[in-house]
């Protein structure tokens, strides 16, 4: 036998037995996260069971017991559930506000223009401002820098031109009939831009070594920081008009608007300043090293990579101010909120027990879809800028 | 030195609301096209957004009358709806021209804000809401009662002053905000809801069956509603002042918003003076012989512009109680027009 047989060793892997059936698939995975102990185990039913009974109380409000179609208050008076037919009867009023909602052109005659009402002027600006952000923000798209452009500098243009009005034969609407969800898209739009750049120019201008600069950044940076925003609103509103001559009245949104975003600029100052600081000192001195003079280091290396590090706090910012939006109600604008609010307690036509819970539910879920879509848009811009720098 | 800048602060502010007091309202309106008037920021059938999302409610028809009387033209009104904190403000630095916004008309406000009352378009007072079922007729018979009250408020004092006034115990249950209020009333938690009687009588309108309530016929205290001005401009409160008598005396007339145009020949003198056909009023006033004929025909008199948003055949559903004509046993009483 020139080969020995090596009858000991084997030849092939015996197969892995299966696990147990307890341990795996769904039943295992229960064991081991829901029943692995008695506390556990009672933790688990008692959770259940409360899923149970929400889901069931919540199926009966939202749509078993709800009301969805009405012509007034009244069918919702019989029944416990949500009065959709209120938010639907009323949503012109939560979108467009004070809007003019008698046709301008009907005198002329025209029917597919008088069809529209002066709400197409509302609908255009969210058709175009949709038309031009999206593709702002999908990272694929090319011709960025024209998007921008457009965006920025003919697009808030056109938003005022449209809106308020008085030029081109459009009826002028002043301010004080703008309001809605409207109101609270301009104060959240002009916020987040307008905060953004003041905020990075007074996070860099901190970290100045002219003391000037310094100590103005710093200043202003503090101060904001400090004051309640209710307060900032209310000094705008109420302050203000005492301090101007009496010809001179800056319009209310405006002064809002103001305060909004040089409130929220001091925070965004700071969180762009921790972006700032938790680059190594070695970034700052190899862009020095280049040759880069100040701009250039910041601009092509300190920033990009501080803002990288920063976007989760930028954001933040954003859903805050978004959400503080609603504040402006305390100086009398009608935003979102204060619509929903004046109608589901005012509108005696809908008055029943459940209108204004309905419309609280409406207003929070309006805000949701807005603040999660920030939120969701993060977390991928965070991803597709990971470049291996999270530790 | 902290001292001396809040001095000249204070001082500049001085110097311009000053400046604000004798600044020619009547021309400044003329010249800017419109009358701002400061509204509340929704109060049913006071002011408050409608179903077309515009304006409605007698303070409104205040201000479109302002409007028809100077403008001939009812939408010649921009409102801005100011918070409770803010309204005096915004009508001394001369952002709104007129307060209508359910202001109670005191006299440390008139005397002491630097604004003038030009009358009374509503007299509210605080009343008492009751379940039917309980069988109580009298506010006199409420001795022992759970009184349902929203607290650091003049309603709370006022509750307790009645109560004490008349010899009887009650049992306040008392909660921060309104809608707490109501919904402990609806929830049997108490057997009184009191409050302003306009606004019991709103809130009744959502109850599930608003017919199981009733309001109480006392009203225990006084709360007249009416339009503000800044003080020092004359022509301005004139013109303010007889808007609202000119309403007034057409409902005595019986001058409507229908007939006007066949009461231009009544025989009556008092109709032709209100008129315009006999005698001019408006030119004193800075404005044109037939100011009250543009009021009537655009916005109505003040029963009409009453029953419209808070008489009893809307939702509100208010009897006109004190706010009737005096002739009508009321205390709704206005100057002639002579």
């Amino acid at each position: 036998m020139a080969k020995m047989q090596q009858s000991y060793v084997r030849q092939e892997m015996v197969q892995d037995l299966p696990p147990p059936p307890a341990s795996s698939g769904f039943v295992g995975w229960a064991r081991r996260s829901l029943f692995s102990s008695i506390s556990n185990s009672i933790l688990t039913i008692v959770a259940a069971l409360f899923v149970v009974w929400a889901g069931y109380h919540l199926f009966h409000f939202f749509i078993l017991d709800a009301v969805f179609v009405a012509e007034d208050g009244s069918a919702c008076k019989l029944k416990p559930g949500a009065c959709w037919a209120f938010i639907w009867d009323r949503m012109d009023f939560f979108i467009y506000g004070f809007f003019p909602k008698d046709p301008y052109w009907a005198s002329t005659d025209i029917f597919f223009v008088s069809a529209f009402m002066e709400y197409w002027r509302i609908n255009v600006l969210f058709v175009i401002g949709l038309a031009l952000l999206v593709p702002l923000l999908i990272p694929s798209v090319p011709g960025k820098l024209i998007n921008a452009l457009l965006f920025f500098i003919p697009f808030p243009i056109l938003v005022i031109v449209l809106l308020n009005g008085g030029w081109f034969g459009l009826e002028l609407v002043p301010t004080e009939k703008w309001g809605g969800l409207t109101v609270t898209l301009i104060i959240g739009l002009v916020g987040i831009v307008a905060s953004l750049p003041i905020g990075i120019v007074l996070a860099l201008g901190r970290q100045s070594k002219l003391p000037a600069i310094k100590t103005l950044c710093v200043v202003f940076i503090e101060i904001w920081r400090a004051v309640p925003l209710i307060t900032v609103l209310f000094m705008a509103s109420v302050m203000l008009p005492l301090f101007v001559p009496e010809n001179m009245t800056i319009d209310k949104l405006l002064r809002a608007l103001i305060g909004v975003a040089l409130f929220n600029s001091a925070y965004m100052a700071e969180v762009v300043r921790g972006g700032l600081q938790a680059l190594p000192r070695g970034q700052y001195e190899a862009a020095s090293a280049l040759g880069l003079n100040y701009w250039k280091s910041m601009g092509f290396i300190i920033l990009p990579q501080a803002l990288k590090h920063v976007i989760p706090g930028i954001v933040n910012t954003f859903i805050a101010l978004f959400k503080d939006t609603s504040l402006v109600a305390i100086v009398g604008i009608f935003d979102l909120l204060r619509t929903v609010q004046n109608a589901a307690g005012n509108d005696l036509n809908w008055g029943a027990p459940t209108t204004s819970v309905t419309g609280y539910i409406f207003a929070a879920a309006m805000f949701w879809v807005f603040c999660f879509s920030m939120s969701r848009y993060s977390m991928f811009m965070e991803r597709r800028l990971e470049t291996g720098h999270k530790r | 030195m902290s001292k001396r800048i809040v001095t000249i602060a204070v001082g500049a502010a001085l110097a311009f609301t000053v400046q604000a007091a004798q600044a020619d309202t009547l021309e400044d309106v003329k010249e800017k096209g419109y009358v701002q008037c400061g509204v509340t920021e929704g109060v049913p059938g006071f002011s408050n957004p409608d179903e077309n999302n515009e304006w409605s409610g007698i303070e409104a028809d205040y201000c479109m009358a302002l409007a028809a009387a100077i403008f001939d033209d009812t939408s010649a009104v921009r409102y801005r709806p100011l918070t409770s904190t803010e309204r005096f403000t915004a009508l001394s630095s001369g952002e709104v021209d007129v307060l209508a916004r359910t202001t109670t008309w005191t006299m440390s406000r008139d005397t002491q804000l630097g604004i003038n009352f030009t009358g009374t378009y509503y007299y509210d007072g605080q009343g008492f809401m009751v379940r039917a079922a309980d069988g109580i007729t009298s506010a006199l018979e409420l001795s022992g009662a759970a009184v349902c009250i929203e607290s650091g408020t003049t309603t709370e004092l006022n509750a307790a002053d009645y109560f004490e006034t008349n010899g009887m115990d009650y049992n306040p249950v008392v909660f921060v905000q309104q809608d707490e209020v109501v919904k402990a009333y609806q929830d049997g938690r108490c057997d009184v809801y009191t409050t302003d009687s306009s606004a019991i009588a709103a809130e009744r309108s959502k109850f599930a069956d608003p017919s199981e309530h009733i309001i109480l016929p006392e009203i225990i205290s006084k709360e007249p509603l009416g339009p503000s001005v800044r003080q020092g401009d004359d022509t301005w409160l004139n013109i303010n002042r007889w808007t609202l008598f000119a309403m007034i005396n057409a409902e005595e007339l019986g001058v409507t918003s229908e007939n006007v145009d066949e009461m231009l020949g009544s025989d009556n003198p008092s109709i032709k003076r209100l008129l315009g056909v006999e005698g001019d009023f408006g030119t004193p006033m800075g404005l044109d012989k037939d100011w009250a004929y543009r009021i009537i025909k655009a916005v109505g008199n003040y029963g009409e512009s009453y029953d419209r948003h808070i008489g009893p055949d809307t939702a509100i559903g208010l009897e006109r109680g004190l706010n009737a004509l005096w002739t009508k046993g009321g205390i709704l009483y206005a100057p002639p027009i002579r």
